[in-house]
């Protein structure tokens, strides 16, 4: 792909981006292999806009959305899928991501035996997170990922965050400005669409 | 006590029957599970509506009703797949089409009354070898395509984002299950009756979702349950003389019943 290169997975050249009209934009941006860049912003700055125009789900209005070529994406929502009865268990649901158990942490460990709608909201979430973490994919996007989580698990996922070793690169959309910048190399602030080290 | 039972079960009259309606009875759960896991159950009535009128039309074109009722399944299928309707709704605009269709052109058709009456009721009794051929064929393509496609279909469900962010062609393994279950259910209205393949598809699979402990045991609960039923609903109907459509779903809404009533009993795990 032009313009990709050097350890480039992604770059955002004047992207404009949303649904009937633009939402957010326009932004520029670079991303390499095992760098994590926080989007933060208040609400309808278009934080969420901006993964899925990444994601090929909101419209690109103007500029483009640079990938590198065979470039592996692992991108989940706000909100894990809940049906009225999931009778799937931990370890069927990171086998359908496509995730390895292996290094998993041991509050995870102790739940892949049980049925996924068994879990409360913050271990479904932890589980949900892992899930894309522990694929081959070469970029992960995350959507307000600390939904559902108490301090403690949200500590939880600062640390599994902050102590893998894998040359993944991130972007995590939060409301959370603390979470970001103790799990991001990078932060883009929406407001005024600049990116900082964090 | 069970010697009149057992003597039903292995009525020569009745093998063939028998033989086809264990088939169904083992891969229409299945299906069901997975259209459950789509939130499309609704899919099971919607498809044997369309195969059960289609089944007429062809008829009244001088088509036999098992290739004219599943290739308008497999038409609505292919229907929903390309237009993208996922969903109830969908599957609720084929029970009506296929309902109106039904009615209508078995008002205006001398045999298509009687057929219509007996694709409501079921006619398994009169299943012969062409009935077995669709079915084993019906199996065959089962076990070629659900272990192809059963691992998009769960990532598909709980990873909603991971087609489009990586722009697989995803219209493949969905064409596949849609097609899978049009004939599955066009084959099972033929053969069972519109509401017996509907109940099929339907309780097993709600059954085994409240129990089961994990997916794997889903599936395999599912075609259990609905294998087991059935026999109960064959036997039941040659002793008692009745017809075998509402004796399947009586047997299958016992099952359900039974159920609930020891999940909402004082001390069961989901009652506390």
């Amino acid at each position: 792909m032009s313009g990709v290169d050097g350890g480039v997975l992604l770059r955002l050249d004047g992207l404009t981006a949303g649904y009937r009209q633009p939402v957010v934009g326009p932004l520029s941006l670079a991303l390499r292999r095992g760098e994590r860049l926080g989007v933060w912003g208040p609400n309808g700055t278009g934080k969420s806009t901006l993964l899925k125009a990444i994601g090929h789900a909101a419209q690109v209005f103007a500029g483009r959305v640079e990938r590198a070529p065979g470039l592996r994406v692992a991108y989940l929502d706000q909100q894990p899928v809940r049906l009225p009865a999931m009778p799937i268990t931990g370890r069927e649901l990171l086998r359908a991501a496509g995730a390895t158990t292996r290094g998993a942490p041991e509050a995870l460990e102790a739940i892949l035996r049980r049925r996924i709608d068994r879990l409360s909201g913050g271990q479904y979430q932890l589980l949900w997170i892992w899930s894309a973490l522990a694929t081959d994919a070469d970029l992960v996007l995350l959507d307000e990922p600390t939904n559902n989580l108490d301090p403690g698990r949200r500590d939880r996922l600062i640390e599994i965050l902050t102590t893998r070793h894998s040359d993944q690169a991130l972007i995590l959309v939060s409301h959370d400005r603390d979470f970001l910048q103790r799990t991001c190399s990078h932060l883009l602030d929406l407001e005024n669409g600049e990116v900082k080290h964090a | 006590m069970l010697d009149p039972w057992l003597a039903s079960l292995s009525d020569p009259l009745f093998r063939l029957p028998l033989l086809v309606g264990l088939l169904l009875a083992a891969l229409l759960p299945v299906i069901g599970a997975l259209l459950m896991l789509r939130d499309e159950w609704l899919a099971a009535l919607g498809l044997a509506h369309v195969a059960a009128a289609s089944a007429l039309l062809g008829n009244a074109l001088g088509l036999p009703t098992l290739i004219g009722g599943t290739a308008g399944a497999l038409a609505g299928g292919a229907l929903k797949t390309r237009f993208e309707a996922r969903g109830n709704v969908a599957y609720a605009f084929m029970i009506l089409v296929g309902w109106s269709a039904t009615l209508l052109i078995g008002a205006n058709t001398e045999l298509g009354e009687r057929l219509a009456h007996a694709l409501v009721e079921g006619q398994l009794y009169f299943a012969g070898v062409s009935e077995l051929i669709a079915a084993l064929a019906l199996i065959g393509a089962a076990l070629w395509i659900l272990p192809r496609i059963l691992p998009q279909l769960l990532r598909s469900r709980f990873f909603p984002r991971f087609e489009q962010a990586n722009a697989l062609p995803a219209w493949r393994w969905h064409l596949r299950m849609d097609l899978l279950a049009a004939a599955s259910l066009a084959i099972g209205t033929l053969s069972v009756g519109l509401m017996g393949a509907f109940a099929l598809v339907l309780i097993p699979a709600w059954v085994t979702f409240q129990i089961a402990p994990s997916w794997r045991w889903t599936l395999i609960g599912s075609g259990l349950v609905g294998v087991t039923s059935y026999l109960a609903a064959f036997a039941l109907a040659l002793q008692l003389d009745q017809p075998f459509g509402p004796m399947m779903v009586a047997v299958l809404v016992g099952i359900a019943a039974i159920m609930t009533l020891l999940r909402s009993w004082p001390g069961s795990p989901s009652a506390s």
